[in-house]
């Protein structure tokens, strides 16, 4: 594939809004996990949540979006001089020209579990204040943001489960390379709410403790909420060395399981080689591997499988799910943003709360920091139903 | 901007129309249009207790899909897809609403594993064998054109034939009030980079802002207008003759696709 250009991206989760704060904790290998006390829950797990979420309000005319999803991406919006750069950017190409692809899992139906604490007694309807379509429904964000932002170009959101905003590139990176825009804002918002919090429990997926990924021990992921996004752009002539750029994406299918991978990673190890074979790369040409690592016993062995099946077991991998917690639909997008401050600041983070790495697993999970040259991180983001989704990101010098 | 492809084969599956053939008759005005509840079929390419798992939405994604891929001929785990729906699991949606409404919240782990938006892409994947790229799209009332930008650029940059799968189906009460889609309705088209021997019409896509094609007939028109993934009937009207022409569907907003046809006689 003809490389992007990452022209901008910020990025908003527990460890911080924007990428400074983000950058700092990761440095730090500070994680945001807490126990949970979000809105009525009661379960023994730990999460990663965004502050002041609740204390964002929409404009007056986008009022009907009201819920805690589309506030998160608002509040993401404004970080790093984002919302600016998406105003510069539609002024250059056109606002036709500039489209909009958003990965969500679960979108606004936070909304829809209060609405249903909320029904009529007699009637049992739903209360008149509830508007399906610009909360619950998945489109929801991407038509936020397409009003927020003015952009009239294509718009859609991409809903596959946990590899949703990795593969919103994917969808952004075809529209500009078949001319239908000359420019995306592509990203992933999902935010808290009871069906994952309630849903991963009864699954037994979710820890009661900050997840451990990759960690002897590990049994479970901490769901995390955020809110990431990255302008696209063709790569210009003349470009800094310093810049970001899109290189490769590869997707694929388990055929497998609805709620288990792989066993031995079949499905992701496709997904990798696909975006090596789009970024025309060797896996020797990989630094570093942001690897899904949600800390369940099931997706670290089968991805530590894949891992080391296609790059062999010496080069660095790291989750940093236990920083920010599984964002589910939104992890794609938070995780590229993660890769390319990597890239630009030369940091392999190491992955927090693992204490023991699990000695089965191959492939070499990295605990600690390193700081070295990164030219290129490999992503992986893998989802319910089998989806698979790998992004290279790298150095454009 | 124009996205070009090769229709492969089509699957339909609606209130009235039982499949393809039957939607060909009623569109290019063979046959009366007389509505009644869709009907829908056994997922046969699922093992048993995964049939048992699935609900409604994903009956007929897998139907449509199963038809358009038969159709075509093609192989269908050796095709890319993607799959749009405005909604997902309707009746899923609201047992996990309602049983977190109530003290104990206790849901059902495979309620929650079904309730992903991409519920019908991976069981399409898991009853066909598919491990190619495989897109799960919503865009409201938009979601068919959406899923068909999508898929016709799949096949102009990746240069794959792909399976596109659009369908939608009901919420039940108190959701049912908020969102009244009334059944269940899905389309499903193979797309081809190239030509084949069993290619029926080239299609060519651009953006346009011209008025949207509405039916005379008002039970056609009402059904084109409850379903998103029924807003590809115009498209379909074409097809069915099949014969040259346009058709504008709805898109965002002021915003449309224009849809050129032309049959491979």
């Amino acid at each position: 594939m003809r490389p992007l250009l990452l022209k901008n991206f910020t990025a908003t989760s527990c460890i911080g809004k924007g990428v400074t704060e983000t950058l700092d904790n990761l440095l730090r290998q500070h994680s945001g996990l807490k126990r949970c006390e979000f809105e009525t829950v009661d379960i023994k797990t730990h999460i990663g949540e965004v502050t002041g979420v609740d204390e964002i309000r929409l404009p007056e005319k986008l009022r009907n979006f009201d819920c805690r999803n589309n506030r998160l991406a608002e509040l993401a919006l404004h970080q790093d001089g984002f919302a600016e750069a998406v105003q510069g950017c539609a002024e250059r190409w056109g606002r036709r020209r500039v489209g909009v692809f958003l990965g969500t899992s679960t979108a606004g139906i936070l909304q829809t579990e209060l609405a249903y604490r909320d029904r009529d007694s007699a009637s049992g309807a739903l209360p008149p204040s509830f508007n399906y379509g610009s909360t619950h429904n998945s489109f929801s964000v991407a038509d936020y943001l397409r009003r927020r932002c003015g952009l009239q170009g294509a718009a859609v959101a991409i809903s596959c489960a946990c590899a949703s905003s990795a593969k919103a590139f994917g969808s952004a990176r075809r529209m500009i390379e078949s001319g239908v825009i000359d420019a995306a804002l592509v990203g992933g918002v999902d935010s808290l709410c009871l069906t994952t919090l309630y849903g991963f429990h009864s699954l037994q997926l979710s820890s009661p403790a900050p997840c451990r990924p990759f960690d002897v021990a590990r049994d479970g992921i901490s769901i995390g909420e955020a809110a990431a996004f990255a302008l696209l752009e063709r790569v210009p002539d003349g470009l800094d060395g310093e810049a970001v750029l899109l290189l490769g994406i590869g997707e694929s299918s388990d055929a497998y399981h609805m709620s288990a991978p792989h066993p031995e990673g079949l499905g992701a190890r496709r997904a990798m080689q696909g975006a090596l074979d789009a970024a025309a790369l060797e896996p020797g040409d990989i630094d570093y591997i942001n690897l899904h690592g949600t800390g369940t016993p099931s997706n670290d062995r089968s991805e530590s499988h894949a891992v080391t099946s296609l790059f062999g077991p010496t080069i660095p991998c790291s989750s940093t799910k236990g920083a920010t917690g599984h964002t589910l639909g939104a992890a794609g997008a938070l995780e590229a943003v993660i890769s390319a401050l990597a890239v630009q600041h030369g940091l392999m983070p190491g992955g927090v709360h693992t204490s023991e790495v699990d000695p089965t697993l191959t492939a070499l999970y990295i605990r600690d920091n390193r700081r070295a040259p990164v030219a290129r991180v490999l992503s992986n983001s893998f989802g319910f139903g089998g989806t698979n989704c790998s992004l290279i990101v790298g150095r454009a010098g | 901007m124009r996205l070009s492809a090769y229709v492969g084969g089509l699957g339909v599956l609606g209130p009235g129309l039982a499949n393809w053939p039957e939607a060909a008759a009623v569109l290019s005005g063979r046959q009366a249009y007389r509505p009644a509840p869709a009907v829908l079929p056994m997922p046969t390419m699922l093992a048993a207790a995964e049939r048992r798992r699935v609900g409604r939405v994903v009956k007929l994604a897998l139907g449509v899909a199963l038809e358009a891929t038969s159709q075509s001929g093609e192989n269908p785990a050796a095709l890319a897809s993607v799959f749009s729906s405005s909604g997902g699991d309707g009746h899923n949606c609201h047992e996990l609403c309602q049983a977190l409404s109530l003290p104990g919240r206790e849901i059902s782990p495979t309620r929650f594993a079904n309730s992903v938006h991409n519920a019908a892409a991976g069981y399409w994947s898991i009853g066909t064998g598919a491990m190619t790229q495989s897109n799960v799209l919503c865009a409201f009332d938009a979601s068919f054109t959406a899923g068909l930008l999508e898929a016709l650029s799949q096949v102009a940059v990746d240069q794959v034939s792909v399976l596109l799968v659009a369908y939608d189906s009901e919420y039940p009460p108190p959701l049912h009030a908020k969102r009244p889609i009334p059944d269940a309705f899905g389309v499903a088209l193979v797309l081809t980079p190239q030509r084949r021997a069993s290619s029926l019409a080239r299609i060519d896509a651009v953006f346009s802002e011209s008025i949207v094609d509405r039916f005379v007939d008002p039970c056609l028109e009402a059904l084109r207008c409850a379903f998103p993934a029924a807003r590809s009937l115009p498209m379909l009207r074409l097809l069915a003759a099949p014969s040259t022409g346009m058709a504008i569907l709805e898109y965002l907003d002021v915003s449309r696709i224009r849809v050129q046809i032309e049959p491979c006689a």
